[in-house]
């Protein structure tokens, strides 16, 4: 049996398609997991701000996370939460930092320092970071194979369909906002 | 005073290094701090004069008869008219507009050395060998200057890294200007007989300012029309003809 051209064009198409779209995500990126759960929401319904764990420093460059000895100000001993437990056993009581890992790094060759953007024009760190101080549980850590870098640099869609403003940090991303507020620069502002 | 051609106007900051002829002794310093604040391996085994990676070298003029040789440090020249800019096709290189730094993306070079061709001083490095340090120098590396692979070209972008920091710092105190004294190149800061004096010359009150209109400075193969933005110093007129007419030989 002879099928019409377009139909055997379809036959191979379609396949290629799927196996391009659907496949080849499944086997670019892998998930790790994070070392220890952890419950965002319950810190900020307490009252706490981002920037109670995750300040900018003084030169105006990190927004990083917390030492270990943060967290130790207030859970500095074992009670009945089995993550708050793990903290305490594994990192606090031997004194060791928590090898989380980090969604929004950057590729090396990147230069971001959070001080323009969150203090100098205000941005709200949701801007860029997503809702993360809703968040109930940490989120699986997907990590590009072939790259290394986190999942998070291009959004949850491959396609990049549908996509909120916060998801996604590409190159293309920052260019868009600056762009929109007239700050089109130089290469070496936001590469090293 | 060359205006450039890849904007309408000079620069709103013109940063400029000022080369003090008289006073550099040839200790190369300059190029010692450029290689450790930019992550610039050691020699690789096989390097030769022309094949390693230094974005700051010491060259030695030796005089016409029996005077005393003079040196001179040549980094990139951070022209206003960038010969390099314009042969790359990949358009790796890039002229701020706002700082007049001519600034090298290695990662988007694909290693055509064009620019090598194109630049007249001679202060552009290939990448022949994939950088390597000693056991445990990888500890000491900057962590604000990302390591370029083999393969690609480099050179001095003025430590735009410290211009980076200034600003970081400067949002963090709700300020729009850098101060002046949070962006010094890391040869600058080295150099122990102070020959190199760095600023903005867009400044007319500072020192650069006042230095680029001394007499007694000059700019390397000041004939070509390339607009460098390092200047050079010498009270020995010898000296400053025949530098700003020939420049410095390879060597």
């Amino acid at each position: 049996m002879k099928l019409p051209a377009p139909v055997s064009f379809a036959v191979g198409l379609v396949p290629a398609l799927a196996a391009g779209w659907l496949l080849f995500p499944r086997l670019l990126y892998r998930t790790e997991a994070q070392p220890l759960p952890f419950n965002h929401k319950a810190h900020t319904e307490g009252g706490m701000g981002c920037a109670d764990c995750h300040a900018v420093a003084e030169n105006g460059r990190f927004a990083g996370l917390p030492a270990t000895e943060a967290c130790a100000g207030c859970h500095a001993e074992k009670g009945d939460n089995a993550g708050i437990n793990a903290l305490v056993a594994s990192y606090v009581e031997p004194g060791r930092e928590v090898p989380w890992l980090v969604h929004a790094r950057q590729p090396d060759n990147v230069y971001f320092p959070h001080a323009p953007h969150v203090t100098g024009d205000k941005l709200a760190c949701a801007r860029c970071h997503g809702p993360h101080g809703e968040s109930t549980a940490t989120k699986a850590y997907v990590v590009n194979r072939l790259s290394g870098y986190s999942r998070d640099i291009w959004g949850p869609s491959i396609a990049r369909v549908g996509r909120k403003e916060w998801q996604g940090m590409k190159m293309s991303d920052c260019i868009q906002c600056h762009r929109a507020g007239g700050r089109e620069s130089a290469c070496l502002d936001c590469h090293k | 005073m060359h205006t450039s051609k890849h904007t309408t106007s000079l620069p709103a900051h013109r940063y400029t290094l000022v080369v003090d002829l008289d006073r550099c002794t040839g200790c190369g310093a300059c190029g010692t701090a450029c290689a450790v604040e930019n992550n610039i391996p050691p020699a690789a085994e096989k390097a030769t004069e022309r094949t390693g990676t230094v974005w700051m070298r010491v060259h030695e003029a030796a005089a016409a008869g029996d005077g005393p040789s003079t040196f001179v440090p040549i980094p990139c020249q951070q022209c206003d008219n960038p010969p390099c800019v314009d042969v790359c096709p990949q358009r790796a290189i890039e002229y701020d507009p706002r700082t007049g730094i001519v600034a090298q993306i290695p990662v988007r070079c694909l290693g055509c050395r064009y620019c090598m061709v194109a630049c007249p001083y001679h202060t552009r490095s290939f990448n022949w060998w994939t950088p390597e340090w000693p056991e445990g120098m990888k500890a000491t590396l900057n962590p604000d200057v990302s390591i370029r692979t083999r393969g690609v070209v480099e050179k001095c972008n003025f430590c735009v890294q410290r211009l980076q920091a200034a600003r970081a710092k400067a949002s963090a105190a709700g300020q729009a200007e850098i101060d002046p004294a949070d962006y010094v190149p890391a040869c600058v800061e080295a150099c122990p007989s102070r020959a190199l004096s760095f600023g903005d010359a867009a400044d007319e009150k500072g020192e650069v300012a006042r230095l680029a209109k001394d007499p007694e400075s000059f700019r390397l193969l000041a004939g070509l029309g390339t607009g460098p933005k390092v200047l050079y110093r010498s009270s020995d007129p010898a000296v400053r003809e025949r530098l700003s007419r020939t420049g410095v030989t390879r060597g």
